[in-house]
């Protein structure tokens, strides 16, 4: 549904995005991920016309947007990092405004109508857009992405300065989005991305670092695995006889204790699968195994690696520190 | 493109703006056409003179107020951010530049039509030579229209209105005051050169009671060069 090929910006001598690639399948919702000043916007901008790509060429339905700019436009529904929004005009009046400026053929009342229920805006519909809150700009923004029901909806950053009740609101929003249209969703709140999106393409300093789907990415990353164990015995003898089974890396006390058992993190080495020696090791000294579950890395490990692979080594004693909090259960990326 | 215009026109009214344009427009032009036009002694040959005298004054109101219509046209958006909503939309560049540019044109051009009612009062004292008035309106007409392509270029370059506005009157005066400067050059190169440019020279024409073709053709390139230009700032900013 859309297709980037080779894209490059550069402002100046400043390359905001090199030569980057990716193609989004209709009816995917894909995270672009990246920190701030990536290039993340400046792709957005290049793929919905507002700018133009220095060499490169993007697509919406195969049609290029440079080439044939009107038709390519009248595909997608874009929500800039700021909400275009002009302050002095109601609600109702500004998407009568867009539902013009798009040209859109839909039947006015109904689509308008349909659209405000959808993002729920229709109580405010009468008021000045300049005394709404930010959450209701937001979601006027989202709203006139809507008109037209554009087969692609680009958001770029369209959670940034929400409260936590209106970010999952918008999250869930999105989501119910997505079942009828291509999403593209720019930010860099990464529980969003894994939240809310099929696939994930993370871009640094202008480069794609990474492009895969959500629930791939955490193995794509990094081969080692993660176990956290409860294990019953006197612990340093368990930790002796995990550290000497063959396959794992490190080994440690994860501080949390139940009755009679210690819970204990593990990481073998890369590609290898240690859960069965483990088990065999541990029944032989008679430790028994009573619980075992994998301790994936989270968005924010994978994207630190990727992003800044010197910050690997810190990254991995923050995890382990972190790890040996009473509350480490609680995780995100933990998968259930 | 009709969407743009019909929100610019609102918003005209809506802000204070389009009242102050109007507003002020009339009040002086009033003002200077009693003073100049009906007090004065209107006898004989001279009547012509100071009706084109009022005209003439009525160019240095346009440096102010013209620059009031367009002054946000286009750095608001910026500022706002709102550009990004039009230049992402099925509308051209083109489109939106000259949807703007009708906005300003059309309140400009409906203000000029009710200061016209004065020129009835003329035919309660006297027999006013027809062609000369609308003559006048006509050049008023297309000079008003340049000053606004003037403007809403200025209004593309920045993201302050009042930079806009206060760039918008330096222009329209240097070019109203070039033939002042013109006179006073030596070299008859450069002189006819600067003659050329200026708005004042050019306009002499209407306030005899000619349809000059070449001054109306001056003029509508004039404006032409200007939106072409502005929509040329948008592209380079694309692309740069």
């Amino acid at each position: 549904m859309v297709e980037i090929s080779h894209l490059s910006k550069n402002y100046g001598d400043k390359k905001a995005v090199n030569d980057i690639s990716f193609s989004v399948e209709e009816g995917e919702i894909m995270g672009f991920l990246g920190p701030n000043g990536a290039g993340k916007s400046t792709t957005l901008n290049i793929l919905t016309g507002f700018l133009s790509a220095t060499s490169g060429s993007a697509k919406i339905d195969g049609i290029d947007i440079l080439e044939q700019p009107l038709e390519a436009k009248k595909l997608i529904g874009f929500l800039p990092e700021i909400p275009p929004l002009y302050p002095d005009m109601t609600v109702a009046e500004y998407m009568n405004f867009c539902y013009e400026l798009k040209g859109c053929k839909l039947p006015r009342k109904q689509h308008l109508h349909e659209i405000g229920e959808v993002v729920k805006i229709a109580d405010v519909n009468k008021r000045l857009i300049k005394n709404l809150s930010k959450g209701y700009r937001q979601r006027v923004g989202i709203a006139q992405a809507l008109i037209g029901n554009p087969k692609v909806l680009i958001f770029d950053e369209p959670t940034i300065g929400l409260d936590p009740k209106q970010i999952i609101e918008i999250r869930n929003l999105i989501k119910h989005l997505g079942k009828n249209h291509t999403v593209i969703l720019s930010t860099h709140i990464l529980p969003e991305v894994q939240a809310v999106c099929d696939r994930i393409v993370i871009i640094n300093k202008g480069r794609i670092v990474a492009n895969e789907k959500t629930e791939n990415l955490v193995n794509a990353v990094d081969g080692t695995r993660r176990l956290v164990a409860k294990i019953v015995g006197p612990e340093d003898q368990v930790l002796q006889l995990l550290r000497s089974t063959q396959g794992v890396k490190f080994a440690d006390k994860l501080g949390r204790r139940d009755t009679d058992s210690v819970s204990y993190l593990i990481e073998s080495q890369e590609n290898v699968d240690i859960r069965k020696p483990l088990f065999y090791a541990l029944a032989r000294a008679s430790y028994p195994l009573i619980g075992l579950e994998g301790d994936e890395l989270n968005l924010e490990d994978i994207f630190m690696r990727l992003v800044d692979p010197q910050k690997k080594e810190k990254t991995e004693k923050r995890r382990r520190n972190a790890s040996q909090a009473p509350e480490a259960g609680k995780r995100s990326g933990e998968k259930q | 493109m009709t969407a743009i215009y019909k929100r610019e026109l609102r918003s005209y009214f809506i802000t204070p703006i389009g009242y102050v344009f109007a507003g002020m427009f009339l009040t002086v032009s009033g003002l200077l056409f009693s003073w100049l036009v009906l007090s004065a002694d209107n006898s004989g040959a001279y009547s012509y003179a100071k009706i084109s005298n009022y005209f003439v004054y009525l160019l240095f109101v346009f440096s102010v107020l013209i620059p009031l219509l367009t002054m946000k046209l286009l750095s608001e958006e910026k500022k706002q951010k709102t550009e990004q909503l039009l230049l992402t939309s099925p509308v051209s560049l083109t489109g939106v530049v000259i949807a703007k540019y009708l906005a300003a044109l059309t309140i400009f051009a409906a203000t000029l039509l009710v200061n016209s009612l004065n020129y009835i009062l003329l035919y309660i004292y006297g027999n006013p030579n027809a062609a000369v008035i609308l003559s006048n309106i006509l050049g008023l007409f297309l000079i008003g229209a340049s000053f606004i392509a003037i403007g809403l270029f200025l209004s593309s370059v920045t993201e302050n209105q009042l930079i806009a506005a206060v760039s918008s009157i330096a222009v329209i005066v240097a070019l109203l005051l070039i033939s002042l400067l013109a006179d006073t050059i030596e070299k008859e190169f450069f002189r006819v050169i600067l003659k050329w440019f200026s708005v004042i020279d050019r306009y002499a024409p209407f306030t005899l009671g000619y349809f000059d073709i070449p001054a109306i053709i001056y003029f509508v390139s004039f404006t032409a060069v200007f939106l072409f230009l502005t929509v040329r700032v948008y592209e380079k900013r694309r692309w740069s």
